[in-house]
């Protein structure tokens, strides 16, 4: 964790303070390194939240991982009942009594029995644990908790000065301490052992919100180091206590270029580069039934084709169901488990609170390690808490997998309310590349419409494909878009086959269509042809007509003249005249 | 390991119908010694002749701590009558040891 380590680096230049490993998974991050070495550290809270065991985890893994021996005084529990409590842990408080690595001593501690006399102190319970450090070179020590002295003895003024030299005493034994204290009502601890040590205080909460409960860890303080202030959420599983720093919120991730293969091939030709980029994070949202698992699932099969690992958290279906599902269209999901690439993790959203499922994920993809991982749905998360600690919690899923280059896929199921469309938003800008598949109701079917809402550092398609599951896999296919709007499924066949019906006939009626014209320009050359003949007799006749006026006119002309020189007396015979003498 | 007034004959004095008592103390603190003291006052005053007294140095027998459950100093248990008492402190208080060993 990167701001752990910048924390750390600092720490180191700041105190050369000596801390104790605590080997608790994830404890040891966030205090950058432990607990304050041969100091005293005050764990608390209120009933139930897990101080016993997590005081009882520090001085066993204190022997198992670190070769130092640890002195365990209960107070509360005999150490056969303890003993008991975490055997469902892989802890063997017996065998390693015998081994001489843990010594559990029980005070009892009972006011119906005593009776107070006068002055008294608690040398004791001094040389008690004195000798029990000693008889087995003891470097732990857990007194849980030891303010059910107070209970037995009334005498706080002794009580609260024997304290003070308790602690001096551990201070002196050089041993690392771990102190329980109960919640109190307005102070950490009933006594205020907080007073006391004042060291490292740790204060374990269990909240129980919606009937949904979480625990929580909190450093309140730790003089002479730097630590994470948050509260950070904790697990108690088989395997004991985990806490994660899940709180980094810088934005300082490395990034990959290189491309991974969503598995349909269709789906990657609609991003330019073909493909998601490597440790990206995808949502996959839609209304239901819509094939967001079978993305998912073809997700993860193409990663494990690839040799990769993939983790399946699934919120909704069991592992079998999601195989015998996926094997309908195609998906042997089975022979990538056989071979230990695929690996699924599910759990009702209801098991456990979101920080707890956070804590869960978190130690599934660490022990696993997976290259892919996938959430479905993470809508079924919203029934354990808040749009808003659903969207905290991806925030920081998603932070942590980038950080880890994991790629993620994410389903989300929309409903037509407003409120998941909330949801889809807010996680909307917190994924690289997001896929919304939607379905589309017309003429009487159902089908399914897939596009790219947002894909980040890429050019992406902007199409609207169809997106269908067969028996033999997913594909998209471009739907039909004509003057009749978005045709998809069987009216895109039908469609599809009206097309080529109708280039058919197209074609034909073009044929038809160029002989007409032919006949047409035949018929109207011939009438032409006629008119031009029809013009040149009417030419001709209004020619005639012309000629035979000038000779007419020439005629009377002519014999105008003759008339005139007739009527003046000089007559002469029409034949004798000669013309040319005029 | 044998620890000293433990045996099985130590219950012979029930027989007897004497007190059992042990006194733990540690060490020689001013503490020890005024409880002590004290004691001895009361069950000469009140027990005479019917108690057994037995001194116990924690410091001397540290497992026995454990055994009898002893954290805080001076303590004095009455093992005998039942019911098992056990008097916390310097014994001061006269009426609490009186209170505490069932005499008054």
């Amino acid at each position: 964790m990167s701001k752990y380590t910048a924390l750390k680096k600092e720490a180191n230049k700041l105190t050369t303070l000596p801390k104790t490993p605590t080997g608790i998974n994830g404890l040891d991050e966030i205090t950058l390194g432990g607990f304050p070495k041969g100091r005293p550290t005050l764990i608390c809270g209120g009933a139930g939240c897990g101080k016993t065991l997590f005081s009882l985890e520090f001085i066993v893994k204190g022997v198992t991982d670190y070769n130092e021996p640890g002195v365990f005084i209960a107070f509360e529990e005999k150490a056969h009942e303890l003993a008991m409590n975490v055997t469902s842990l892989g802890f063997d408080l017996e065998k390693l009594q015998k081994d001489k690595k843990i010594k559990i001593d029980y005070i009892h501690v009972d006011k119906s029995e005593i009776e107070e006399t006068g002055e008294y102190d608690l040398s004791g319970l001094f040389i008690r644990l004195g000798h029990a450090i000693d008889s087995i070179g003891a470097k732990r020590v857990v007194l849980d908790t030891i303010e059910n002295l107070f209970s037995g003895l009334d005498n706080e003024g002794i009580l609260r000065a024997e304290l003070r030299r308790l602690f001096q005493f551990l201070k002196d034994k050089g041993v690392t301490a771990i102190i329980t204290g109960e919640k109190g009502e307005k102070t950490l601890t009933r006594k205020g052992l907080e007073e006391y040590v004042s060291d490292c205080v740790i204060f374990l909460d269990h909240r129980v919100i919606n009937q949904i409960s979480t625990r929580r860890l909190r450093i309140i303080k730790y003089r002479g180091s730097l630590h994470g202030t948050n509260e950070y959420p904790f697990l108690i599983d088989e395997e004991g206590i985990s806490v994660l720093p899940v709180t980094s919120l810088k934005l300082d991730k490395p990034v990959a270029t290189s491309i991974i293969k969503s598995g349909i091939p269709s789906l990657d030709q609609m991003f330019s580069l073909g493909g998601f980029y490597k440790g990206s994070s995808i949502l996959v949202s839609g209304t239901a039934g819509t094939g967001k698992t079978s993305i998912a699932a073809s997700f993860v099969n193409a990663a494990c084709s690839r040799k990769e690992k993939s983790l399946y958290f699934a919120f909704e279906e069991s592992p079998s169901q999601i195989i015998r599902n996926m094997s309908s269209v195609g998906l042997d999901l089975q022979k990538h488990v056989d071979k230990g690439l695929l690996k699924f993790y599910a759990a009702r959203p209801t098991l456990y609170g979101l920080e707890m499922h956070l804590v869960a994920i978190h130690k599934a993809i660490q022990k696993f390690k997976p290259d892919v991982i996938v959430l479905d749905p993470i809508t079924n998360l919203i029934t354990v808490g808040s749009f808003s600690d659903v969207k905290s919690m991806l925030v920081r899923l998603i932070d942590f997998l980038q950080e880890s280059q994991i790629t993620v896929m994410f389903t989300a199921l929309t409903l037509n309310s407003i409120i998941n469309e909330q949801t889809d938003d807010g996680v909307s800008s917190l994924v690289d590349s997001w896929l919304c598949i939607k379905d589309i109701e017309f003429n009487g079917e159902r089908n399914r419409g897939l596009y790219v809402m947002k894909t980040r550092g890429m050019k992406h398609s902007n199409q609207v494909r169809e997106f269908v599951i067969t028996n033999k896999g997913l594909d998209l296919i471009d739907v039909y878009i004509g003057p009749e709007g978005v045709l998809t499924g069987s009216a895109r066949e039908a469609q599809v086959l009206l097309e080529e019906t109708g280039m058919v006939l197209h074609s034909n009626a073009l044929g038809r269509k160029d002989r007409e014209l032919l006949r047409k320009r035949k018929v109207l050359e011939a009438k032409i042809e006629s008119l031009k003949t029809e013009f040149e007799s009417t030419e001709e006749e209004l020619n005639k007509v012309y000629i035979e006026e000038d000779i007419k006119r020439e005629v009377i002309t002519k014999t105008r003249k003759q008339m005139t020189q007739f009527r003046s007396g000089n007559y002469q015979k029409p034949d004798q005249a000669n013309p040319k003498e005029e | 390991m044998e620890i000293e007034g433990s045996s099985p004959q130590d219950w012979t004095i029930a027989v007897d119908e004497k007190y059992s008592l042990r006194l733990f103390v540690a060490g020689a603190s001013s503490m020890s010694v005024k409880a002590i003291k004290n004691l001895q006052v009361i069950l000469e005053n009140n027990l005479k002749g019917k108690y057994e007294l037995e001194i116990i140095d924690i410091h001397q027998q540290p497992l026995l701590l454990q055994k009898e459950d002893i954290f805080a100093v001076p303590l004095l248990i009455k093992k005998y009558p039942a019911p098992i008492r056990r008097l916390v402190g310097d014994m001061s208080d006269v009426n609490k040891v009186l209170k505490g060993l069932g005499l008054n």
